[in-house]
């Protein structure tokens, strides 16, 4: 059934159910040639449509010209150089929203008042794409690390401000009442029961933010033209380079790959002593 | 403090709140004189002459269609595809690779290769964008939702010989629908921030244009005014879904509470 972090997103998008998050590594030998024959299927079909002409080599390079040049790429230093400037744009955005928004969160969370307080507010902000901060940015902060770090920020803030603060509201009252009858004082009780039981949330809160931070790094060095993956792309369409506009989008592709995967393994470690788990776990 | 004076104070801090945001703002951006940040009052009434309702014809309306359409077709194809793959494991691990790495992809790094692709800047191009991102919140939470259906129902259905149409159009849907619903939520909020972006990159109509050239052209309550819209045009769709799925799903809401309550 549901892992506690996923129902706080689902609530938080206004109720539904989530399951366990989708997770199909293949296990078994079979499910191993599925893989990699699904995945060997649809490359090939990637380089015969290029190669036949279906769709024009021009506008589709073949699948072995894009990882070619891909490869070609990863040899040159100014790929590393634009990959990693994308990978700190990424890690300072979440680092800064999770700065302001865990600590945020279990404050809104903590008192009903400050919640209630602030519900119209966070409401209204949450749901604005960020993407239309854009051309505020290049008037303020310009096309710097900074705008790039705001934006990705910005947008990670949201889905961890809500699950922290589901979160730390969903503690188990009888927990929170043991803890008082204990005598553990105010601090205490933050720190040793609504804390631990908030992590869970915390950690599904940081999964979507991490792919979000990435898609804002990614966007602000697109459009604004700060060093990274996205000034890479923007330069291959405006010289028209195709094939390195294909390999530049792979590599961006696997690097989302890789934060997904990352922070999967990050949620699951953090769930795994959770109760739900152990008692919906066979 | 009484039950009854602290559920007043925590209402009227609700109201209260907001509006005093908005005061500030006013207050600050009357002080600032900077001309990046014009005042409050100057934006909603550039905001008043822009969308209502001179330029909504010329600009709103296509970006509406827009997300229309592509979210149309994101629903679609998302719930015709997940219902087969949420039915069959061999299905599920045939597509998953795919499914995984496309949706890790950041959409902007498709923004290009969807213009050589499709050798368009209009609304194949636009449409096709917007759709392509949208599907994979309805995708995923269909095959989710199809795959978590009880065992008993889909043995009930195949008992009381049901064919393979009436099971996906008696059980199938309406077991995975508020799953579904789920998906199609983040979906919507994710074609407004996908029509801002294809129309931000290359367009001659639409919200994201009209952003785009008030910057370039240094008219920022015009800039502003676009922006705001953006975030009106963000919460109303989300709001308008809400209402939507609560018609829909009421049948089903009794269910949830006690779920969500659990």
């Amino acid at each position: 059934m549901a892992t506690p972090g996923d129902a706080a997103a689902a609530a938080a998008a206004g109720g539904g159910v989530r399951r366990a998050p989708l997770r199909l590594a293949p296990r078994r030998l079979t499910e191993w040639a599925v893989f990699v024959l699904s995945i060997g299927a649809a490359l090939a079909f990637w380089e015969l449509i290029s190669r036949t002409g279906v769709i024009s080599q021009k506008d589709l390079p073949s699948m072995s010209t894009s990882f070619h040049e891909l490869w070609r790429l990863v040899q040159t230093g100014a790929f590393w150089t634009a990959f990693l400037q994308t990978v700190r744009g990424w890690a300072l955005g979440l680092a800064v929203a999770t700065a302001l928004a865990v600590p945020l969160g279990i404050l809104l969370g903590s008192s009903e008042f400050a919640a209630g307080a602030f519900r119209v507010p966070i409401e209204f902000l949450r749901p604005i794409p960020s993407a239309a901060l854009i051309p505020l940015l290049f008037l303020t902060l310009g096309t710097t690390l900074k705008s790039e770090v705001f934006l990705a920020a910005f947008g990670a803030f949201w889905p961890l401000l809500v699950q922290t603060m589901y979160g730390v509201h969903d503690v188990d009252p009888i927990a929170l009442d043991t803890a008082r009858s204990f005598g553990l004082n105010r601090f205490d009780r933050l720190w040793r029961v609504k804390l631990p039981s908030a992590v869970p949330y915390i950690a599904t809160g940081l999964r979507i933010a991490s792919t979000v931070a990435l898609i804002l790094a990614f966007t602000a060095e697109l459009f604004m033209g700060i060093p990274g993956l996205g000034q890479k792309v923007n330069f291959a369409q405006a010289f028209g380079l195709d094939d390195q506009l294909y390999a530049y989008a792979l590599a961006t592709g696997f690097l989302g790959v890789l934060i997904h995967l990352a922070s999967s393994a990050i949620e699951r470690r953090a769930l795994r002593w959770h109760p739900s788990q152990r008692l919906t776990q066979p | 403090m009484s039950r009854r004076t602290y559920t007043t104070l925590k209402i009227g801090a609700e109201i209260a709140v907001p509006i005093a945001i908005l005061f500030a703002w006013q207050a600050w951006s009357a002080n600032a004189h900077d001309p990046k940040f014009p005042r409050l009052s100057t934006i909603l009434v550039e905001f008043k002459d822009m969308w209502l309702f001179s330029q909504f014809g010329t600009h709103v309306v296509p970006s509406l269609e827009r997300i229309a359409a592509g979210y149309a077709l994101a629903v679609v194809v998302g719930i015709a595809v997940g219902i087969p793959i949420g039915l069959s494991r061999w299905a599920r691990l045939w597509a998953m690779p795919h499914i995984e790495y496309w949706r890790a992809m950041p959409p902007p790094a498709l923004l290009p290769i969807s213009i050589v692709l499709l050798h368009s800047i209009g609304n194949v191009q636009k449409i096709s964008f917007i759709a392509f991102f949208c599907l994979f919140p309805v995708l995923l939470n269909t095959i989710d939702g199809v795959r978590g259906i009880d065992p008993t129902f889909m043995e009930t259905a195949r008992s009381y010989g049901l064919g393979w149409w009436e099971t996906i159009r008696r059980v199938v849907l309406p077991a995975s629908s508020p799953q579904i619903a789920a998906g199609m939520r983040n979906s919507l909020s994710l074609a407004v921030i996908m029509m801002v972006l294809s129309e931000y990159f290359s367009s001659t109509s639409g919200v994201g244009y009209v952003l785009l050239i008030s910057k370039n052209t240094f008219q920022l309550a015009p800039m502003w005014a676009a922006i705001l819209l953006i975030g009106v045009l963000g919460y109303v769709l989300n709001l308008l879904f809400g209402l939507a799925e609560r018609r829909v799903l009421a049948w089903h809401r009794g269910w949830r509470a006690g779920f969500e309550a659990a």
